[in-house]
């Protein structure tokens, strides 16, 4: 056997010092000569422990090898197969717990790092194959119609896979775009609007009705898609609900949710304000409360909006925070100032109602939780106030009610999701399927994929016997 | 796309336009609201849902030019369309039979209590309406207002039309007056909700308050419309925007309003001299 290249080919980035100032995508992918270098480091193991790690199974070893041959195209029908949006998984995916972490090179320290390769096979043929329109002929219309609520991952990929198999499916979604976090959450920076507009155009070139500004519980209850004409419905809204600290002061000027940052930001294009017409406030200090992906994204959009500082403050410590690796050295290179340790107590205000400082406990870390991971506790006495003009609370999210409050005989759990059978999607009411954020909890693009595709898989089954 | 079928041109600077939504016409209700989004560029804002017509398949706004958005809104006419128009958002008012109920409206409001007004009605509640506006010149739908009332009584805040004085004069009246009144709504600018339910307080008539701080997506998931009721924070788009007018911590209301002055006013500039040079 040739000996192992453990020489992992490093992804360009724009540089730190630049980026800090643009939404332009921060890594940039590797070129033809790079994806070259580093699929050939392959060493194709016959049991591909890397597909293990993957939550759709992709056949990891089967495209890098079509890689190996030159075979762009080759790869894409591979990849396509399992997963429908490579170009997205590829660059958000938490590729160093999942596949990447079960590649025979890990242990070395050198995965082969796949989703670069995935990202950039899909961006090859998002530039040598524009056109959307779908290579297989059409499906047999089976005459079933299907109701895929949410526009998130979850739905796209359940709507595609529906759709393919010859059902009619109408996609609706509340907001006014398609792709639900993937538009809204994750900043441009880190997945251009772009790609997932492609996907979102893939889908509907499939033969899928989108319906855009439809908040079902509002405009049409489950129940009553039901009763007009639909055979079954998937859920797949998200969990789109802040949660707040509910601490003193949190209703200040100048706190934001997350998600009321993001929105702001990505759906509106406020980083483009006054010539799109939403504002956001960003200040001179900023503190983003929490430590996922989502902190990270709010750390770096206020700072690409011209916050002098930006502050990340997380009770826990380094280790225990569970954004992407990639994404924190990426913040941290920026200039993102990381508070470990800590958390705020209360907000501080003048008297026109703005936040003008936080006063925070020092934090130690105690005995692990439910979580596994160790609980953090205030040190008494330790309080200390940072100045801050704008907040923004990043401590996740949980389903918006709105579902499941209109819903008859749905079971949902004491976090509000919704419960549904993890291989099928099936929840306890006849007809009505979910998957995605719903169900879980805030997790995974890939996962929220996957619940999709097996949902879509179950419902054919279904229809097929009605 | 939304095609606006009609507009009206009520008073100066308040406007009808009637608006082709048949699935948000099908299930609107007195209370309710639609977020719109003229363009691309466009800010979502919220626009209360004046009136429907389910046969038609039209739903009715009524605005009035404060900023950017409302002015840009009524350079339109009849024919053209809004890019998005999504509801019906929030809780509908909460209808019953009271007995004697009060429905106050302050400036454009009155379009936005007609609705609330007919239901009361319809359920049996005797309609005592009072209108207020600044001056006789911006009065409209006086008829509309008194055809779905029992009783109904003009104010303008310098005596040009009607009584002069506020709204909360005739309120105060009505409650001091011989004849029993179950509830209260009031509706239009924050002060005078404000001061309505601080004058029906010392009754302990319930009050409710159609509250209108600023929103994005008005389905409960950004937080931007967070009010305190009663010392709980409350999302206005999904837990109201009815509340008890006697519970809601007002001061905090008005400031978060103010929340974008300044960018409200560099957003309106720059409009203007997009306009003026054009
Ligand atoms: C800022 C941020 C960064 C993230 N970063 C990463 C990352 O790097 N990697 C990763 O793998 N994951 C990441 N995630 C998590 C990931 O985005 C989610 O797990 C995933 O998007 C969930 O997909 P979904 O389809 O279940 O729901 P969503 O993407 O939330 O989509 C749900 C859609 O349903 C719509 N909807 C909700 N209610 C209704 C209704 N009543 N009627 C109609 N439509 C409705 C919503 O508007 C939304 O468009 C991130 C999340 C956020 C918020
Ligand atoms: C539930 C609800 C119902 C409403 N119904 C009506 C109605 O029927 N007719 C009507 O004329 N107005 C109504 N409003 C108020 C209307 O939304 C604002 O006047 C409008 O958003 C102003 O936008 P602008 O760009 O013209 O002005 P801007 O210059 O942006 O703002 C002027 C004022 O409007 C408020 N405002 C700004 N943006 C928003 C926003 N996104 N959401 C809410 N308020 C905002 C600000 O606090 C500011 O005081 C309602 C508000 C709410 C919350
Ligand atoms: S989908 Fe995600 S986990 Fe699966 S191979 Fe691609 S990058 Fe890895
Ligand atoms: S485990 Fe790693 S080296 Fe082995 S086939 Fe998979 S990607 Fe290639
Ligand atoms: S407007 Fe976003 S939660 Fe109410």
């Amino acid at each position: 056997m040739a000996k192992l290249n453990l020489n992992r080919v490093p992804m360009t980035r724009q540089d730190p010092k630049v980026r800090g100032k643009n939404f332009d995508e921060v890594a940039l992918g590797y070129n033809e000569e790079q994806v070259k270098a580093e699929a050939s480091r392959c060493i194709q193991c016959p049991k591909h422990p890397c597909t293990t790690g993957c939550p759709v199974d992709v056949d990891i070893h089967d495209f890098i090898k079509a890689i190996n041959e030159d075979n762009f195209a080759e790869a894409v029908t591979i990849i396509k197969n399992k997963n429908s949006l490579p170009g997205i998984c590829g660059r958000v995916c938490p590729q160093e717990t999942q596949c990447e972490a079960h590649c025979a090179l890990a242990n070395k320290d050198a995965p082969i790092a796949i989703g670069r390769l995935e990202r950039y096979v899909a961006d090859w043929e998002r530039q040598n194959n524009p056109s959307t329109t779908p290579a297989t002929d059409k499906p047999k219309p089976t005459g079933k119609r299907v109701a895929v609520v949410g526009s998130g991952p979850a739905g796209l990929t359940a709507a595609a896979d529906l759709a393919k198999m010859g059902h009619d499916v109408t996609l609706f979604e509340a907001l006014h775009v398609a792709g639900g976090v993937l538009m809204y959450g994750i900043p441009e920076f880190r997945l251009p609007k772009e790609i997932v507009q492609t996907e979102v155009d893939y889908v509907s070139s499939q033969g899928v009705k989108l319906e855009l500004d439809a908040v079902i519980g509002k405009i049409d209850t489950v129940d009553e898609l039901l009763n007009s004409g639909f055979d079954a419905v998937f859920l797949g809204t998200g969990a789109g609900l802040p949660m707040f600290l509910d601490i003193p002061g949190e209703n200040l000027n100048g706190i934001y949710s997350a998600n009321e940052f993001l929105t702001r930001v990505n759906l509106m294009k406020a980083y483009l304000f006054p010539e799109y017409d939403t504002p956001v406030s960003v200040g001179k200090n900023v503190a983003v409360i929490g430590g996922g992906n989502v902190a990270m994204d709010s750390a770096r959009c206020a700072l690409r909006l011209g916050a002098d500082n930006v502050y990340i403050v997380y009770r826990r410590s380094e280790v225990e925070m569970p954004a992407r690796r990639e994404e924190v050295e990426n913040a941290m290179e920026e200039g993102i100032i990381f508070k470990f340790l800590t958390n705020p107590k209360r907000f501080i205000g003048n008297d026109q109602n703005w936040v003008t400082g936080m006063e925070c406990y020092e934090m130690e870390l105690g005995e692990p939780d439910d979580s596994g991971r160790r609980r953090p506790i205030a040190k008494e006495g330790s309080e200390f106030t940072i100045d801050v003009d704008v907040v923004i609370v990043a401590l996740g999210t949980t389903p918006n009610p709105l579902i499941a409050a209109t819903t008859e005989g749905l079971d949902t759990t004491s976090r509000g999701t919704v419960v549904a059978d993890e291989n099928t999607g099936r929840t306890v009411k006849p007809g009505v399927w979910a998957g995605g954020d719903i169900v879980t909890g805030s997790a995974t693009v890939i996962s929220a994929m996957g619940a999709g595709k097996r949902a879509a898989a179950d419902i054919h089954a279904y229809l097929s016997e009605l | 796309m939304y095609q606006i079928l009609l507009r009206e041109d009520l008073v100066p600077g308040i406007h009808l336009f009637k608006v082709a939504a048949p699935k948000v016409a099908s299930k609107a209700q007195a209370g309710q609201f639609v977020v719109i989004r003229i363009d691309e560029k466009g800010e979502r804002i919220p626009l209360t849902i004046a009136d429907w017509d389910r046969a038609e398949g039209s739903v009715t706004i009524v605005f009035m030019e404060v900023g950017t958005t409302t002015h840009r809104l009524a350079l339109l006419k009849a024919g053209d369309a809004i890019n998005d128009f999504i509801g019906p958002l929030g809780l509908p008012t909460h209808i019953d039979k009271f007995g004697t109920v009060v429905c106050v409206a302050g400036g454009f409001a009155v379009a936005t209590i007609m609705p609330i007004a007919r239901s009361m009605r319809q359920k049996g509640n005797k309609v005592i309406s009072i209108m207020g506006a600044r001056n006789k010149d911006l009065i409209f739908w006086e008829d509309e207002l008194r055809s779905v009332s029992d009783q109904l009584i003009v104010t303008t805040d310098d005596g040009s039309y009607g009584r002069k004085g506020l709204v909360t004069e005739p309120l105060k009246e009505l409650l001091e007056g011989d004849e029993e009144i179950n509830r209260v709504i009031a509706i239009g600018p924050s002060v005078m909700m404000k001061y309505s339910a601080l004058t029906t307080e010392p009754f302990g008539v319930d009050t409710i308050v159609s509250l209108n701080p600023i929103m994005v997506d008005g389905t409960g998931m950004c937080g931007c419309c967070r009010v305190s009721v009663g010392g709980e924070t409350k999302f206005a788009c999904v837990d109201g925007p009815d509340f008890d007018g006697h519970q809601v911590d007002w001061d905090l209301l008005f400031a978060r309003q103010r929340s974008y002055l300044d960018e409200e006013k560099c957003s309106f500039d720059q409009w203007q001299s997009q306009m003026d040079s054009k």
